[in-house]
Parts: structure tokens; C-alpha cells; sequence
């Protein structure tokens, strides 16, 4: 059973009372990033106050300590997504990870008549890289229907597949309505039309037990901090035999075997091969503590705590007859909604001059706007240190929306 | 100021398409907000002759834009620059000529908002650029 009272305590952005406008901060916009315990606070500063080095570049401890640690990190994540240390790919985050597969596969195996599938709802990242794809390849993009709630579902996943289909790339859970994707049928029907599934896993990698091998994705990408680490550090995960088959993307120091002048490359293993450069180290450190933090706490546990809070406010948020609530069934803690004649941003303005973070706008997901028809919405979203007094000061406040222009004249 | 506000928000007299030929315009966009706006500008022997916005706004940027265009109607455009940086002095917190501002004092307290400066100002500079292509 989760406490948030007693995990707030590991964070300093709580033990610090951390005031915005005068008020407590009210923090929820997990979606957005997320705060920081303790334990990763340490191993990040750690790096630099006991334990700088570089990595595999030296014969000396602190480097072979170095080592040591990162290859500790990829068997942490190995753990927490049940797969092997050696299909662990560092990256910067999410954006990165998706545009590795994108550029690494995509871009080498598609070609003309080839199609890419994704869905309205998917975030920029999961859209931009695949467009980029398209116009590099000459294959085409196009996009699964949702059904009328907005959830991608098997059926119309098999109404639009094709053996022209090569890649589909869709979220875990998507980032402004919050659904939970059937990601072991979508993956059994994508593969049985001899695609590839590659999955974005940055909203639902944090809060839910992710099992790889279980749900059978090709690919899974997801930032550290979206869950409690580090930013500027995240992971691609692939399945080892589709790692070997794809180009890296960057080249230089620390992916190659051997280089001559007359050109001729060789390139190390995956997940080397795709590491060049000295790597984010205080970010690899940061993200394996936040791991084990989470692993700690229970990732089941989270999820059913989020799913409480979700129920929750959007059941005091619907009581307050103000609100217009857009995912009311999705799963995920994610609300997404507009207070009644008010526009969606002077609404968040509205909320931050009540020390409440929500993010207001497209989300990021700006093909979407066209499926809910509106410009805008409010995003309130949940982690497992927000409370149930969180949600009633969004609710409260939401009651005297009306009065948005106060944040300009009090 | 609130009801400054919410009157050119809920009816905002210079929200539309040019009228006729002879108008400069300039897009403003930001990857912060959904703002998403044009402004056009008419200059005539030195003087603004018409002012219009059209776009996507929030009531911050939908009310500062269309008193702008209120204000810089009839000024010579050496006016209309100068009242435009009596503003940007408002906004941030340094003395200012209030006595061009009028409608505009409605915004005083925007620095209290930081992150709606932007809101507040995205109409402003997109009209201070046509300006200094007409002066």
C-alpha cells in the first residue's frame, strides 16, 4: 500500500516546502517530468564527488569501477524489463531512443510501397521521426483509426494492417488520454502480417510493471525522467537479433572495433555499437537509482494507486459541474480537461497562481486536437507521491474557475 | 482591468481578415503556448490607417492585441513605436510613460504571471516589426 506522505519525505522538492505564487506546490504534471528522491539526487552527485572517471577508456580502478557500474545499470533495467543487460541501449531519452529505431531500421529497410502505421494519438516524437522516414524512403505513413473514445483497439489495428505494413509504432500509453494499449494482441497481429512493433513506453515505462518478453514488442523506448531520474538519459530496448541488423546512428569513439584510412569500419556489438561518444555517466548512475526506487516501491502497487487517484478526481472534478473531462475511462493518471468557458492556458495560469503545476495545450500531440475538437485542453497528471489533498486543491480551484482573471489582480 | 480584459476578449473589435489591399502582415507562433496569430498592419503617409489579428489566443494574448490595434489606429508610427516600448518598459517592471497606455495599464500586472509575458506581448512585437518596416 502506497504512502504518499512517507515517500514524500525522500524528496527534497517536498522537504524543502517548495513554494510557487505563495502557495505549497502542487505538483501534477508527471507526464511532463517527474520529481526526485533522494537516492538518485546521491548517485548522480556521487559521480562527481568520489567516483569521476570516464568509462571503457582506461585501465585504472575508477574506470574499471566505472564499468562496472553501467554494466550494473543495463542489468537493473535487464530486471526491470525482463530482458537481457545486452539489449539495454543508453540514450538521452525517449525522443532519442524512437529516432535511433527510426533512422537505424527504418530508414535502412523501408523503401517505396512500404507503410508505416501509427495513430492520432501519438506524441510528436513517435510522429516526426517516422515522417522523416517517409520522405527518406519513400514509404508511406498512415494512421489506425481510434475508436470513439479515443483507445487504440486489435480489431481496428486489423482493419487497416497489411503486408505492406512494415512498422507500427504506437505508445504503451498515450500521453493526453491515458489509455492503456492491448500491447500482446496488437504485437500477435502486427507479427502475423511480419511487422515490427515498436513501442513507446515514456508514459506508461514509469508507472506500470513493463514485461518485454511478455508483451512481445520489438522495440521499447522510455526517459529517466519520467520516472524519478535523471534528464538527458533514457533507454532503447530491442530485441537483440534486430539491434545486430541496424545502422547506428551516430558514429564515433567507443562503438567501433577498428578503423583504417582506407575507410575500413568495423562496429562492436549492440549495445555498444549505438553508445558513441562518452556517455551521460551521472545520468546512467541517476537512472539506475531511480530503478531500484521504483522497484522498491512496487511497480503493481503504483499503477493501482494512480488508478484510485484517477478514478477519484475525475469523480470530484465531474461533482463540480465545470469541468468538461475528455478521458473520464482511460486507465492511466492522466486527466485531461477544459474548464467550462474558459480557454485552456489562461486556465493554467489561473492554477499556477494557486501553486498548481498542470500543463495546458496540444500536449505535444497536435494531431490529436482534430479528434477531440478543441484547440487546447488542461493536463493534470499523477505520480505516486500525490495526494488525494493534491487533487481537492485542483478541484477547489476548478470551482472558481470563472474567476480566472484573478491570477491578475491579486 | 478585469472587465478591460474580458470586454476585448469576449469582443474583440479588430479580430479579423484585412480589409482591402495595402496591409503588411507578420505570423507569430510559440512552441509554449497555442498562440497562433497574425497581425496586419495599413500605414499611409506615415500613419496607421488600419490594424487587425486574426488567429488562435488566450483572453491574456486576444485582449493585449486587439487594445494594440486600438491604440496604434490614427498614431503616426513614430507614435505607435513608442507607446509600443512604453509597454515592453511596463511589462518589465521599469518606468514607463503610462499616459500613452490607456486600455493597456489593464496588463500592469503581468510580471506577477511570468510565464504569460509572453501572452501578453506576442501581439506587441509582432506590430513593432511591421512598424519598423514602415518607418
Amino acid at each position: 500500500m502506497i504512502d504518499p506522505y512517507k515517500i514524500r519525505k525522500d524528496f527534497p522538492m517536498y522537504r524543502n516546502k517548495i513554494q510557487m505564487q505563495k502557495h505549497p506546490l502542487i505538483w501534477l504534471d508527471n507526464a511532463s517530468t517527474t520529481l526526485k528522491p533522494d537516492p538518485v539526487l546521491d548517485a548522480v552527485s556521487l559521480y562527481y564527488t568520489n567516483e569521476t572517471s570516464n568509462s571503457h577508456r582506461g585501465d585504472y580502478d575508477l574506470c574499471f569501477n566505472m564499468d562496472k557500474k553501467v554494466l550494473e545499470t543495463r542489468q537493473t533495467i535487464g530486471r526491470f524489463l525482463n530482458c537481457q543487460p545486452n539489449e539495454v541501449v543508453f540514450t538521452s531519452g525517449t525522443t532519442a531512443s524512437i529516432n535511433l529505431v527510426a533512422f537505424g531500421y527504418g530508414a535502412k529497410y523501408l523503401k517505396k510501397g512500404d507503410e508505416i502505421l501509427l495513430t492520432q494519438a501519438e506524441h510528436a516524437s513517435n510522429v516526426l521521426p517516422w515522417y522523416k522516414v517517409a520522405e527518406m524512403t519513400g514509404c508511406s505513413v498512415s494512421f489506425i483509426p481510434l475508436d470513439k473514445d479515443g483507445r487504440l483497439t486489435p480489431d481496428n489495428l486489423r482493419k487497416v494492417i497489411s503486408k505492406k505494413t512494415k512498422i507500427v509504432a504506437v505508445a504503451h500509453i498515450t500521453n493526453v488520454l491515458g489509455y492503456i494499449a492491448p500491447v500482446k494482441e496488437l504485437a500477435k497481429i502486427t507479427h502475423e502480417n511480419g511487422a515490427l512493433l515498436v513501442l513507446d513506453g515514456a508514459q506508461s515505462v514509469p508507472h506500470m510493471k513493463t514485461d518485454v518478453k511478455d508483451l512481445d514488442c520489438d522495440f521499447l523506448s522510455f526517459s529517466g525522467h519520467k520516472l524519478c531520474g535523471p534528464t538527458g538519459i533514457g533507454v532503447l530496448y530491442g530485441k537483440f537479433d534486430l539491434l545486430c541488423k541496424m545502422e547506428p546512428f551516430m558514429t564515433g569513439g567507443g562503438m567501433n572495433s577498428k578503423f583504417d584510412m582506407c575507410g575500413d569500419v568495423g562496429y562492436l556489438e549492440p549495445p555498444l555499437r549505438f553508445e558513441a561518444g562518452t556517455q551521460n555517466l551521472e545520468g546512467i548512475l541517476g537512472l539506475k537509482a531511480a530503478v531500484d526506487y521504483l522497484m522498491k516501491i512496487g511497480l503493481d502497487e503504483i499503477n493501482y494507486y494512480e488508478e484510485e487517484l484517477k478514478k477519484y478526481a475525475v469523480k470530484e472534478l465531474q461533482k463540480t459541474n465545470n469541468v468538461t473531462i475528455y478521458n473520464p475511462k482511460s486507465e492511466a493518471g492522466i486527466v485531461t480537461f477544459n474548464i467550462n468557458n474558459v480557454f485552456a492556458q489562461d486556465a493554467a495560469t489561473y492554477l499556477n497562481s494557486r501553486g498548481i503545476a498542470c500543463r495546458s495545450g496540444q500536449h505535444c500531440a497536435k494531431i490529436l486536437i482534430d479528434y477531440l475538437g478543441v484547440v487546447a485542453t488542461i493536463r493534470a497528471s499523477f505520480y505516486f507521491y500525490t495526494t488525494k489533498e493534491d487533487i481537492d486543491a485542483l478541484v477547489d480551484a476548478v470551482k472558481n474557475g470563472g474567476n480566472y482573471l484573478d491570477a491578475y489582480f491579486n | 482591468m478585469r472587465e478591460i480584459i474580458m470586454d476585448h476578449y469576449s469582443n474583440p473589435r479588430h479580430k479579423s481578415n484585412p480589409d482591402g489591399e495595402g496591409f503588411i502582415s507578420i505570423h507569430s507562433s510559440s512552441v509554449n503556448c497555442i498562440d497562433d496569430i497574425d497581425v496586419f498592419l495599413k500605414e499611409k503617409n506615415g500613419v496607421v490607417v488600419d490594424a487587425v489579428w486574426n488567429g488562435v489566443a488566450c483572453a491574456i494574448s486576444t485582449a493585449s492585441t486587439d487594445i494594440l490595434c486600438d491604440l496604434v489606429l490614427g498614431k503616426s508610427v513614430r507614435e505607435a513605436l513608442y507607446l509600443i516600448e512604453q509597454y515592453h518598459h511596463m511589462i518589465s517592471e521599469e518606468p514607463y510613460d503610462a499616459a500613452v497606455l490607456d486600455e493597456a495599464l489593464a496588463f500592469m500586472n503581468t510580471s506577477k504571471q511570468a510565464a504569460r509575458i509572453h501572452c501578453a506581448t506576442i501581439g506587441w512585437d509582432a506590430m513593432e516589426k511591421l512598424l519598423k518596416e514602415k518607418k
